[in-house]
């Protein structure tokens, strides 16, 4: 593949987006770039892919995790959140992450684009149509406050759920977009150390910001009442493989689809994907197998999520030695984080956002700049870019997303805390939010 | 006529059914429950957290017979449902006033 400076493929291709949209003259007007058949078809099927993280894949992955009473409110978290991260996504949050910021471009997108004003349909981003762009960067936005959701299940408000995501995803998520995909100020040439972060497919923009904000939800929302002994297990591991079977299948649309184009760099990240979560999946396996004795569904499944979060912004740079790699460390250190969150550490992430998700992504982000090189088989630095201020800039990127989203997450946290309230009272929590929030049961049984 | 409550293990349902019939006891009825006894719990690691499983899940067998039969149908359950291990169950016997089926109206021991 071509090699690019070491910027998020995404940037390039807003790049020249705008390339193609603004500049007028004749003679650049022919170099315009055309709608490209072949990769149009490619993100519309990744776009659904996506969508299918989410809808139902995370929503049973994360549905089976919990009692039975509280089933069905983590559905309707995870169809809500998808729902509202939609609807906003259209309204400005899209035109805030990748529009034109003009004077403030480097730490915000504009309101330019808001109800995607003058763009219809022959409109391109690069060489697909900005609508399909649109569409596949909503379900990126979809998933990410979705993935926080599993900190806080079985004991938070329902409308804390709707207002925490609803800001979130304009305060943590756009700017934290803008910046490594839409051109600002960690992408690039904009960046301090010269060489902008690499992150493929999200593992600062979502996986380090959701599961930084997860770990903030949940020391903020405390822990669910008889935590940690005399909490129940997991009401349905086998609906949880249904969902993380899904999310696997989807991945590949997240990462695959992230080249924005139906080419080798596609084809790579769907193999690095696919070998980073078996081998997660297998390191969860021996682990358990030779701590407890018995390898467990629930765990294989975890160290696959873990192979994945951890791949993801790493998945367009590296090779498959790079792939093992990553799934390897990914999923020994997720599970170590895992263990003892609950055991040592006595916080109730409840679904292990933070240990998985948060953890994964600043693995894969920092790996990247070590596995990307020739010489473990990836797709190379950018060029003159030494592997050194790469990894300075994949820490710097680490550092400021971890930062940022754990600060503002607290504000808009203990906002809500002192005005409507985070947590249901014990007797609705006791009685399981499906029947005190939802009206509804899960099983009748 | 004697009224035997037996909680045994799940695993056992089979075999003491079978050993109850061929005695000639003509119905029974269970239930899948759960409790605690000197077996207590148990403990469940799901993704490196322990669970702690308070109440073990047990078949709960009621049968009434006739006394004739109630010594050899109690050593019959006895006998089936022992693994020799802690959780295996208990039986509780007692005694049985009246019986009636509803169809026909018939008492006592024409009823079981």
């Amino acid at each position: 593949m071509t090699k690019f400076p070491a910027i998020g493929i995404k940037t390039r291709a807003l790049a020249l987006a705008f390339a193609g949209m603004t500049i007028c003259s004749p003679a650049l007007a022919q170099g315009a770039a055309k709608l490209d058949g072949a990769n149009t078809t490619w993100i519309l099927t990744s776009t659904v892919l996506v969508l299918f993280m989410t809808l139902p894949g995370l929503a049973l992955f994360y549905g089976g995790l919990v009692r039975s009473k509280n089933f069905l409110s983590v559905l309707m978290h995870c169809f809500a959140v998808a729902c509202l991260m939609s609807v906003m996504w259209l309204a400005f949050v899209y035109s805030l992450a990748f529009g034109d910021g003009g004077a403030a471009n480097g730490w915000i997108g504009g309101f330019g684009k808001s109800f995607l004003a003058g763009i219809g349909a022959e409109t391109l981003s690069g060489d697909i149509p900005e609508t399909v762009f649109f569409m596949f960067q909503m379900t990126f936005a979809i998933i990410t406050p979705a993935l926080m959701l599993g900190a806080f299940v079985e004991r938070i408000k329902f409308s804390a759920v709707l207002v925490f995501c609803a800001v979130w995803i304009v305060v943590v998520y756009a700017p934290v977009a803008h910046w490594i995909w839409g051109g600002g100020w960690l992408s690039g040439a904009n960046c301090l150390t010269g060489s902008g972060v690499m992150d493929f497919a999200g593992g600062l923009v979502v996986h380090v910001t959701a599961g930084v904000s997860a770990l903030v939800a949940a020391l903020m929302i405390k822990p669910r009442t008889g935590f940690p002994s005399d909490v129940s297990p997991p009401h349905s591991p086998g609906l949880t493989m249904i969902g993380a079977s899904m999310l696997w299948v989807g991945w590949f649309g997240f990462n695959a689809g992230s080249a924005l184009a139906a080419n080798g760099s596609a084809g790579m990240a769907m193999l690095v994907t696919h070998i980073s979560a078996a081998t997660g999946a297998l390191v969860w396996m021996v682990i358990e197998w030779k701590k407890y004795g018995k390898p467990s569904l629930i765990g294989m499944v975890t160290g696959m999520v873990a192979g994945l979060a951890s791949i993801t912004p790493a998945s367009g740079f590296v090779g498959p030695i790079g792939a093992v790699i990553i799934g390897l460390v990914g999923g020994y250190v997720c599970y170590w984080v895992t263990s003892s969150m609950k055991l040592k550490w006595r916080i109730d992430d409840s679904l292990d956002v933070f240990a998985v998700h948060g953890v994964g992504g600043m693995i894969g982000i920092i790996l990247t700049a070590v596995l990307a090189t020739g010489q473990f088989g990836g797709m190379g630095l950018g060029d003159g870019v030494s592997v050194w201020t790469q990894l300075w800039t994949q820490i710097a990127g680490v550092l400021v997303t971890v930062i940022w989203a754990a600060v503002i997450s607290y504000i808009i946290l203990k906002v809500i805390e002192t005005t409507m309230g985070l947590r249901v009272s014990i007797e609705d929590e006791t009685e399981g939010l499906d029947i005190t929030a939802h009206g509804e049961r899960g099983y009748h049984m | 006529m004697k009224f035997i409550l037996a909680v045994i293990k799940p695993s056992k349902l089979d075999e003491v059914r079978e050993a109850l019939t061929s005695l000639g006891v003509e119905g029974m009825t269970v239930s899948e429950v759960k409790g605690f006894g000197r077996q207590k719990g148990h403990r469940e690691i799901y993704r490196g957290a322990e669970y702690t499983i308070s109440f073990v899940p047990k078949i709960k067998l009621e049968i009434v017979v006739n006394d004739d039969i109630a010594e050899s149908a109690i050593r019959a359950v006895q006998e089936t449902a022992n693994a020799g291990q802690i959780g295996d169950g208990k039986i509780f016997v007692m005694e049985v006033s009246q019986a009636i089926r509803i169809r026909t109206g018939e008492t006592g021991s024409e009823a079981l």
